[in-house]
């Protein structure tokens, strides 16, 4: 805290003083490996939005003379599946899936998760008790068990996956919130806005929520890279996803039957899933050694 | 230290009573009737009303959870739909194959884990750092079950080494440690491993970092101390934070090995699981789930006062 107070004193009759979040954006941009990383999801992830426009074959025609087709056939880049559809564009078509089931359930759980933990770690005294002891519980059981544990009792279907994966990552997103907002609350500034009359709610919305966001995004961002993998697995399970629809996770459950005959072909949903979730983990170590400006 | 581990064991009741809630709760979240997997389609109503009362589902819930505790306390989990065996039996029998996984998964990840981190951390910033960094996040960010499929593509498809699936000659029998059984651990075993060698590997580097960075080693080094004793230093001020991670892995790989165990047709308790959930039989999901987190809560409580009986620091706070 003090180093970053002297660097800004230092800084500031050279230039216009800069502001944290833009000194963060530009150690960010600075960054080779993070920027690959965000350019490559921003590739997948325009690809998978705007996949009817990319004159693709259509993912759900498939053909019994076809099936199988080798990496690299003429007409079909990437082969086909074992119903004769072509994979470029499942693998496209199947972003649109597997990206929202990966990453809804951390934006819903980043705003349910931090709205307990700050109010938890503001309020203090009983609630606090009350929703972090609620919290223990969840952690009581392995994240991958919770999620299945809750969708195999909800049964199949997307909506049953995002609601699961959702409530593993609420508490892990509320503990992180709690303490952050903890650690600002005792801070002077807040003291100074209480003595000066602000309410509660001003405090929270004014004085702390712009102080523990950053932390707790950074730390959802990590946690991109988990709900996509695990995500993809209820699929590959049978629990998300139902087919004919293209999902990275279903198509790699389907094609398993296929690693006989065409191996590479079976194996690339996967890859898919792969380069997603540690485009997310490179980009969130990024975040956060952009946002650790002492170092 | 009595004391230490006193209120660690009593603060263990109430979540291992929640837990119980919890996994009682979710049957009853379950859409629809829970006799819908054994009754007839054409069941009279006569019958499933016989079958609920059978059952007990048709007293209140507070009624149902405290007979089902009072039960469970007693080993008695109920038994499965499908098979009519008791689900403790079924439960307990799987969780030696996943055990079996887990300790081979464990001594694989742990070890590469440990030394990548350790290397990292000690050469932060050469090359060995960045090959170590890079091979832990590649691990925390596989996706597991595939990287099980791709190892059966090359090992078992192409070089036809290793089998693909199972764990033993002649499906699944009892398990010994001889070779035959253990080429059927190896694939899935390298699988698990990947992901507590990545977490392992991030963890001890950065403690690493953290030590090597303090004072204290500064003042080793100025006394004359040789490296190799500095650096045992080092490892002995990591150890109690890095045996909390392994052991939360640990329980991890335990409790999460569903995926692994369906790529590989492993007889454990994932598979168990597995069956369970797509067979729709509630008694043994419960029961499986229950058993695992309970594993899961006990192993923390292990973890904790090992930590604390290896770190005077930990019982003070």
């Amino acid at each position: 805290m003090t180093a970053m107070t002297d660097t800004a004193l230092q800084a500031a009759p050279a230039t216009k003083a800069r502001g944290y979040w833009a000194t963060v954006g530009r150690r960010i941009v600075r960054d080779k490996v993070s920027m690959a990383c965000a350019f490559i999801l921003l590739l997948i992830f325009l690809a998978a939005i705007f996949a009817p426009y990319l004159h693709l074959a259509d993912p759900y025609q498939g053909s019994m003379i076809r099936r199988l087709r080798f990496i690299g056939t003429p007409n079909y880049p990437l082969g086909t599946d074992e119903l004769g559809r072509d994979m470029l564009a499942r693998l496209i078509y199947g972003g649109r899936l597997s990206l929202l089931i990966g990453i809804l359930p951390v934006i819903l759980a980043f705003f349910i998760g931090t709205g307990l933990g700050v109010v938890a770690g503001y309020v203090g005294g009983k609630l606090n008790t009350a929703i972090m002891r609620t919290v223990d519980v969840f952690y009581a059981f392995p994240s991958v068990l919770l999620a299945i544990a809750i969708s195999g009792a909800l049964g199949a279907g997307i909506v049953n996956s995002i609601v699961s994966l959702t409530i593993v990552f609420v508490p892990q997103i509320t503990r992180v919130a709690e303490s952050v907002t903890t650690g600002v609350r005792n801070m002077d500034y807040v003291e100074a806005a209480r003595a000066s009359g602000a309410n509660a709610f001003t405090i929270m919305r004014v004085h702390m929520l712009g102080n523990v966001l950053g932390s707790i995004f950074v730390y959802a961002t990590g946690l991109i890279s988990v709900s996509m993998i695990l995500a993809a697995g209820l699929s590959f399970l049978g629990l998300g996803t139902k087919p004919p629809e293209p999902e990275w996770g279903l198509m790699l459950n389907t094609l398993r039957t296929a690693i006989y005959v065409n191996p590479w072909v079976a194996a690339l949903p996967g890859a898919m899933i792969f380069a997603v979730s540690i485009c997310f983990n490179l980009l969130s170590d990024g975040m956060r050694s952009a946002m650790d400006i002492r170092n | 230290m009595f004391v230490y581990i006193a209120r660690r064991v009593v603060y263990v009741i109430p979540i291992v009573l929640s837990v119980a809630l919890v996994c009682f709760l979710l049957v009853h979240i379950t859409p629809g009737d829970p006799l819908v997997a054994i009754l007839p389609a054409d069941a009279s109503q006569e019958l499933a009303q016989q079958l609920r009362v059978a059952y007990g589902f048709d007293r209140p819930l507070p009624v149902q959870f405290g007979l089902w505790l009072w039960r469970a306390l007693h080993g008695d989990l109920g038994s499965s739909i499908a098979t009519g065996r008791p689900v403790l039996a079924e439960v307990m029998k799987a969780v030696g194959n996943t055990v079996t996984l887990a300790i081979a998964a464990a001594a694989i990840g742990f070890t590469l884990g440990l030394f990548f981190g350790l290397i990292a951390g000690y050469f932060r910033d050469t090359w060995v750092d960045k090959v170590a960094t890079s091979i832990a996040i590649a691990g925390v960010s596989v996706p597991h079950y595939w990287l099980g499929m791709v190892l059966v593509i090359i090992f078992s498809v192409q070089l036809n080494w290793l089998p693909a699936v199972g764990a033993g000659p002649g499906g699944s029998g009892s398990w010994a440690w001889d070779w035959e059984h253990i080429k059927y651990l190896v694939l899935p075993a390298i699988t698990t491993s990947v992901i507590p060698m990545g977490i392992v590997t991030r963890t001890v580097r950065a403690l690493t970092g953290d030590i090597l960075s303090q004072d204290f080693v500064e003042a080793l080094r100025a006394k004359g101390l040789q490296e190799t004793k500095v650096f045992r230093h080092v490892i002995k001020n990591a150890a109690p934070t890095a045996l909390a991670v392994m052991g939360l892995q640990l329980g991890y790989m335990l409790g999460g090995s569903i995926l692994i165990e369906t790529v590989f047709s492993w007889p454990g308790s994932g598979l168990l699981l597995n069956s369970a959930i797509f067979q729709r039989d509630l008694p043994l999901l419960q029961g499986t789930i229950l058993v695992l987190a309970l594993f899961f809560v006990f192993l923390n409580l292990l973890v904790d006062i090992a930590q604390a009986s290896i770190d005077p620091r930990i019982k003070r706070s």
